[in-house]
């Protein structure tokens, strides 16, 4: 019986980076980008958690994890609203078509 | 009686005519009448004029008067050395007599002119000009220095000018009037370059520390030879102001000036003024440049002389004779005989400037008529004028009585003492023979003007004699023609106040060696003070005195022979004139030429002088010109060259980095998709090289 160690959360943590990296790369929907980008933050939280638990840091592990997740609240109402005006804008949320950067 | 107010009395009299010609001037586009400032002047100036001449000759007889102040101090300057020009006035006795010469003629000119002058269009621009060239005259007069003298000879050539081109409608006025200035500036350049030799050995212009210098030895350069020298450079002004030969053409030409300008200032001072500078610069003159200054002299007596014998315009005939005259005052100087040198300035000023107003008065009468044919009988017309004309033609003659006889009667003597001196005779034959000339073409247009019958009868029977304003100066001058002001002895002017106790030969600073040998002061005549000639040993006063008589005698029965010939040829018509004319038709014709000194000119200075302007000019055109456009040309391609490298290489690397530039560009925009989730690919890749790059695993 092998006793689930640090290596196993930073496994679980990368799939989950590499996850949400893959849909932030991969989908066209803007909230679907945005899904990805929350997938990446509990990675990174997942990440805190872990090195909180196994490392000798005390609590500020969770502390900025708790940070993360109220950061990652404040920022998904932003996002929205930006996806909201992106929308107003444009008539779409595919950022495929949303390239008035090169401009 | 102090003599402390002259100086500042003089001041007056100098700045006193420059404010009348700036009043009158500026003045006369507004008033009318603005000539009457300068009248007014002009009689304030001969007043004080008398106060002064009279403090000075009879309280202050051998006092000398100098004011000076230091107008340039540069102190001592590298190579040149000591820099320091003084400005100053000085007093003396011949100073206070041309004083009193140039006062009085000027004030009468100025009454005369009113009447002569009346309806002229410029009336109040002539007074100023007379306003002006009496300020300049007062200066050379007035003046220590030599520097300032220049300044003021100068200004007597610019009024000189401007009055004898007053009537500038009339070409022959406007050229008469170039001519003259051109003329005198030949002189001055030869004055200009004495004065500068002269201020760089002796470091001052004031003359009497320049005879202080070479009294104590110091010569120019160390030799008597550049002493010499800087004497005739300084007598070439002399010779162009007083009109000397080799310069003496433009005298006769002047005379389209108006009448009593002609009077003022070409009779009777302003050519004086020449004589006045060799006056000054006596003391310093060695022999030899007393010689040279002796035979131009001479020259310009004797060759004026037989020009006037054929001249038919009364004002030219004057003119000649004008230069006759100053040509003796000069050959006078210059054979050493100071004083009736200088006494025949003052005399000769005095029945010239009358024989110009006489003549005025003539050319009034008859309507602006100078040739003698036309006139003839104005005698009853024009009594006054007649009676003044033939004092002034007795005096000038050199007929006891009168006083051109005591001056002229001195410097024949002096010629001839010369010539008893040194052997010299031709002076003498020279001063006799230009007497005997000079009485013949005096009474020749006084006969031709004013005896016989009228020659234009429709001009005689307007003519009227001339107002009393006219009058009334050749009155005073005729008056001051006559002997007793000068002498109470009608026969021998030596003892007479003039020469006895006003006018002395200025003792010589030169070396003894250089002088005239008789000039050498011996000391018997200095001990015994026997002598008015100072200078002169006591040989010279000797040869003087026998020289006296003979001379009285020559000189009358020559003066007596001319006017008898004059009646003969003119009055009498005893002898046929133009049968002799016809005989000596070659000789006629030269003297009526004027000795073709014009033509010769013209054909030699002048084609010389625009011979040279031409090929100067052709230079001008074709060397300098060409240098300068082969310059501009050679600049032209030059810049050509640098525009097309400009264009070309310039351009064409900048452009280069242009294009090199947007061909990155080009390639690196593919980058930019615009498309975030490019970007974020981007970004994770170049992440993971990085990674993999530095973190060592």
């Amino acid at each position: 019986m092998t006793t689930i160690g640090l290596q196993h959360y930073l496994v679980v943590s990368s799939i989950l980076f590499s996850l949400g990296l893959f849909g932030i790369v991969t989908r066209k929907n803007a909230v679907m980008v945005l899904m990805g980008i929350e997938l990446i933050l509990n990675s990174a939280n997942i990440n805190f958690i872990a090195f909180a638990r196994f490392g000798n840091f005390g609590f500020d592990g969770q502390l900025i994890a708790l940070f993360i997740i109220i950061l990652a609240a404040a920022e998904a109402a932003i996002a929205l609203a930006i996806i909201l005006n992106i929308y107003k804008n444009f008539s779409t949320v595919n950022v495929d078509e949303i390239d008035k950067l090169k401009e | 009686m102090n003599g402390s107010n002259l100086i500042p009395l003089s001041l007056f009299i100098l700045f006193a005519p420059l404010a009348g010609f700036w009043l009158t001037l500026l003045l006369g586009k507004k008033i009318q009448k603005s000539y009457l400032i300068e009248i007014v002047i002009s009689t304030l100036v001969l007043l004080t004029t008398l106060y002064v001449t009279f403090t000075k000759l009879f309280y202050f007889p051998d006092t000398k008067f100098v004011s000076e102040f230091t107008w340039i101090n540069l102190g001592t300057v590298p190579i040149l050395g000591k820099i320091t020009v003084e400005l100053g006035m000085m007093i003396d006795n011949i100073t206070a007599l041309m004083l009193f010469v140039v006062a009085l003629i000027s004030a009468l000119v100025h009454f005369y002119s009113i009447e002569y002058m009346k309806g002229d269009a410029r009336f109040n621009r002539y007074f100023a000009f007379l306003g002006i060239f009496s300020f300049s005259m007062m200066g050379i007069v007035l003046t220590h220095n030599i520097f300032m003298m220049y300044i003021f000879w100068e200004l007597v050539g610019l009024s000189s000018y401007l009055l004898i081109g007053f009537w500038f409608e009339k070409d022959t006025a406007s050229d008469a009037g170039k001519k003259a200035f051109l003329v005198n500036r030949i002189g001055d350049l030869g004055m200009f370059s004495g004065i500068l030799l002269i201020y760089v050995n002796y470091h001052t212009f004031t003359f009497d520390k320049i005879f202080l210098a070479i009294g104590n030895g110091v010569l120019p350069f160390n030799s008597e030879f550049w002493l010499t020298i800087v004497g005739v450079l300084l007598f070439c002004g002399a010779i162009g102001k007083s009109a000397q030969f080799p310069l003496h053409v433009w005298l006769p030409d002047a005379m389209e000036g108006p009448t009593p300008v002609s009077a003022l200032i070409h009779a009777a001072t302003m050519v004086a003024a020449g004589v006045y500078l060799v006056a000054r610069i006596f003391p310093m003159m060695t022999g030899d440049a007393l010689l040279v200054v002796a035979v131009i002299g001479a020259l310009s007596a004797f060759i004026p002389a037989t020009i006037a014998l054929t001249q038919t315009d009364i004002k030219k005939v004057l003119a000649y004779s004008t230069i006759s005259q100053l040509g003796y005052m000069i050959m006078a100087l210059g054979v050493g005989s100071f004083a009736f040198g200088f006494f025949h300035l003052v005399t000769h000023a005095f029945f010239k400037a009358g024989l110009f107003l006489g003549a005025g008065s003539v050319i009034h009468a008859m309507h602006h008529e100078q040739d003698i044919r036309n006139m003839g009988g104005l005698r009853k017309k024009l009594p006054v004028t007649y009676i003044t004309f033939l004092v002034f033609c007795l005096a000038i003659s050199g007929i006891p009585l009168t006083s051109g006889f005591l001056t002229k009667d001195g410097i024949l003597a002096g010629t001839y003492a010369f010539g008893l001196l040194t052997g010299n005779a031709l002076f003498a034959i020279t001063g006799f023979f230009v007497a005997l000339l000079t009485a013949f073409y005096m009474f020749r247009i006084l006969i031709l003007t004013f005896h016989g019958t009228p020659r234009d009868e429709h001009k005689y029977e307007h003519a009227h004699e001339s107002p009393f304003l006219m009058i009334a100066p050749l009155v005073i001058l005729a008056t001051l023609s006559i002997f007793v002001f000068y002498t109470a002895n009608p026969f021998n002017a030596d003892s007479g106040w003039v020469l006895s106790r006003w006018i002395k030969t200025p003792a010589s600073v030169v070396p003894e060696h250089a002088r005239y040998s008789f000039m050498v002061s011996d000391k018997a005549a200095e001990v015994s003070k026997m002598s008015e000639h100072v200078t002169h040993s006591e040989i010279y006063t000797e040869a003087l005195h026998h020289a006296h008589i003979p001379s009285v005698l020559l000189s009358l029965f020559l003066a007596g022979l001319g006017i008898l010939l004059a009646f003969a040829f003119y009055q009498w018509k005893k002898i046929d004139v133009d049968a002799l004319t016809l005989k000596i038709k070659p000789l006629y014709t030269f003297s009526l030429h004027k000795w073709y000194f014009d033509e010769f000119y013209h054909k030699t200075f002048v084609a010389l002088l625009l011979g040279v302007s031409n090929l100067l000019a052709w230079f001008d055109e074709h060397i300098v010109d060409g240098i300068v456009n082969g310059a501009a040309y050679v600049t032209r391609m030059l810049s050509r060259l640098s525009g097309l490298f400009d264009a070309y290489v310039v351009d064409g690397a900048v452009n280069l980095t242009a294009t090199f530039s947007g061909l990155i560009g080009l390639l690196f925009r593919k980058i930019q998709t615009g498309k975030v989730q490019a970007y974020v690919v981007l970004v994770v890749f170049s992440l993971v090289l990085l990674l993999l790059f530095f973190v060592k695993i």
